[in-house]
C-alpha cells in the first residue's frame, strides 16, 4: 500500500503552485501531479501586465517557471502526470494516475479550466489544420496571411493583437455587439489598423474540410440575418473556458457549468476536499485570484489536518 | 538530473537537412515531434517526449524538428500547428497527432505500429 501523503494537489497553474509553496512552507510535504496542461492557461499568453511586482511585465511561462521552482524550492514534489481517477470519498483519498495510485489526507484541486471551442464539426476536423485555439503557438504559421479570431473577452483582444504581428489581416468576429473584455485591452485592440470587426456575428461554417485545410469561414450576422464568406487561412478561437471537472462529477458539488461550489473559503462539500482557481471561479479568473485562491486552499487544508477527526488519524 | 540527461540524449534532433536520412529511409519507425522555443505546449510535451525516447530506444526513433530552423520539412507537411506529431513508417506517415497528449496515448499509438 502506497504511502499516505498530508497533501495531494492536482493541478499546477498559479492557484496549484501557490497551494503547493503555502503547504510547503507549512511543512506539509504536497505532492503535486501537474496534469496534462502544466502550467496551466499562462503557458499560452506572452506577456502579463498585471502580475504585481513586475512593473515592466512578465512572460506567462517564465512566471510558471518561477512558480514551479519557488514551491520546489521548499520542498513541494513535483511530478509528471495526469490524474485518471479520483475517490474523494475513500479514507484515505485516493488519486490514481495512468500507473500509479496516490492517497492523501487532504486533497486540493486546482485543475483550472480549458479552451471552449465553437462546436462545428468543422472545427473540429480542421483543428491543427488552420483551427486553433493558441495564438502564441500557431500564429507563426499564418504570417502575411489573413485570418480570424472569434471571442469578445480579454483572451479575443490578447489574441488579436498579438496575431497583428504575423497576419496581414486579423478579423475579430463576435456574436454581440459589445465586448466582454476590459477596456485597456478593447482599446489596444481598437488603436491596431490590423483588425476588423465583424459584431453581432456567429460563424456557422469553416471551410475547407474536403481539402483538410481553412480556406474561409460563413458568417451569419445575427440581427440582419445575413450570410457572409469571408476568406482567410486561420481560425482561431477565444471564447471562453470550460472547469476540468469530469473527475469529480458525481462526487462533489458542481453548478449547473461544471464548476466546483466551495463555501468558507476553498471548502467543497466533502471534508478535507478544498478547491482553488479556475475550477471554482467563473467570475474573475485572473493570475492573482487563482494564486490568492490557491493559498486560501493551502491554509484550509493545512487547518483541517491540524484538527483531523479522531477516526480518520489512523489512516 | 542524471536520469534526465540520459533521457534527453535518446532524443534525436531532425534538420530539413537530415531528414530524408534520418527519418524517411529508416527502417524503424520514427515519431517526429514539430515544435519551438516560444511555444508553452511544446514545451510541457518535452518530458513525454524523452520518457518515449527512453521507453522505445532500438523499435522506435523519437525525435524533434524546431520549425522556426527548419521551414522546408514543416511546410512540405503543412504544419500549421504545434506541437503537431507524426509518426513515419518506411517514409510514409501512419499517424498524425495535434496537441498536447497523454504519454500513454503516444504509447498506444506505437504499439500498433510495432505489432503489425
Amino acid at each position: 500500500m502506497p504511502d499516505t501523503r498530508n497533501v495531494i494537489v492536482i493541478g499546477s497553474g498559479p492557484a496549484g503552485l501557490t497551494a503547493a509553496l503555502y503547504s510547503a512552507r507549512a511543512n506539509l510535504q504536497p505532492l503535486v501531479i501537474e496534469g496534462l496542461e502544466a502550467g496551466g492557461q499562462l503557458m499560452l499568453t506572452t506577456m502579463v501586465e498585471n502580475w504585481p511586482g513586475h512593473r515592466d511585465g512578465i512572460m506567462g511561462p517564465d512566471l510558471m517557471t518561477e512558480m514551479r521552482a519557488q514551491a520546489q524550492k521548499f520542498g513541494a514534489e513535483i511530478i509528471h502526470g495526469n490524474v485518471t481517477s479520483v475517490d474523494v470519498c475513500s479514507s484515505p483519498i485516493t488519486v490514481k494516475t495512468s500507473d500509479t495510485e496516490y492517497r492523501a489526507k487532504a486533497l486540493i484541486i486546482a485543475t483550472g479550466a480549458s479552451a471552449k471551442l465553437l462546436g462545428l464539426p468543422s472545427e473540429r476536423k480542421l483543428m491543427g489544420h488552420g483551427v486553433s485555439t493558441c495564438a502564441t503557438c500557431d500564429g507563426y504559421f499564418f504570417r502575411g496571411q489573413e485570418i480570424a479570431v472569434v471571442g469578445g473577452g480579454d483572451s479575443a483582444m490578447e489574441e488579436a493583437v498579438f496575431l497583428t504581428k504575423f497576419a496581414s489581416k486579423v478579423t475579430l468576429v463576435h456574436r454581440r455587439d459589445t465586448l466582454r473584455a476590459s477596456k485597456i485591452m478593447q482599446d489596444k485592440a481598437r488603436a491596431n489598423s490590423k483588425i476588423a470587426w465583424m459584431l453581432d456575428s456567429e460563424v456557422e461554417e469553416i471551410n475547407d474540410t474536403g481539402k483538410g485545410e481553412v480556406t474561409s469561414m460563413r458568417i451569419r450576422n445575427n440581427k440582419t440575418g445575413i450570410r457572409t464568406e469571408v476568406p482567410l487561412a486561420g481560425v482561431f478561437v477565444a471564447i471562453g473556458h470550460t472547469p476540468n471537472t469530469a473527475l469529480f462529477r458525481g462526487q462533489l458539488e458542481l453548478d449547473a457549468n461544471g464548476y466546483v461550489i466551495t463555501h468558507d473559503g476553498s471548502k467543497t462539500n466533502v471534508a478535507g476536499v478544498f478547491a482553488c482557481g479556475d475550477v471554482q471561479d467563473h467570475i474573475y479568473r485572473q493570475a492573482i485570484t487563482a494564486a490568492g485562491s490557491g493559498c486560501m486552499a493551502a491554509l484550509d487544508a493545512e487547518r483541517y489536518l491540524d484538527h483531523i477527526p479522531e477516526h480518520l488519524q489512523t489512516v | 538530473m542524471a536520469t534526465e540527461n540520459a533521457q534527453a540524449l535518446n532524443v534525436q534532433t531532425f534538420t530539413d537537412n537530415n531528414f530524408d536520412e534520418t527519418v524517411l529511409k529508416s527502417g524503424a519507425p520514427v515519431l517526429v515531434d514539430f515544435w519551438a522555443e516560444w511555444c508553452g505546449p511544446c514545451k510541457r510535451l518535452g518530458p513525454t517526449i524523452e520518457a518515449l525516447a527512453t521507453e522505445y530506444a532500438g523499435k522506435v526513433t523519437v525525435g524533434k524538428l524546431n520549425v522556426d530552423e527548419n521551414q522546408n520539412v514543416s511546410f512540405k507537411y503543412n504544419v500549421k500547428a504545434i506541437p503537431t506529431m507524426l509518426l513515419f513508417k518506411g517514409g510514409q506517415i501512419v499517424e498524425s497527432v495535434v496537441g498536447l497528449t497523454s504519454k500513454e496515448d503516444l504509447k498506444a499509438l506505437f504499439d500498433k505500429h510495432l505489432g503489425a
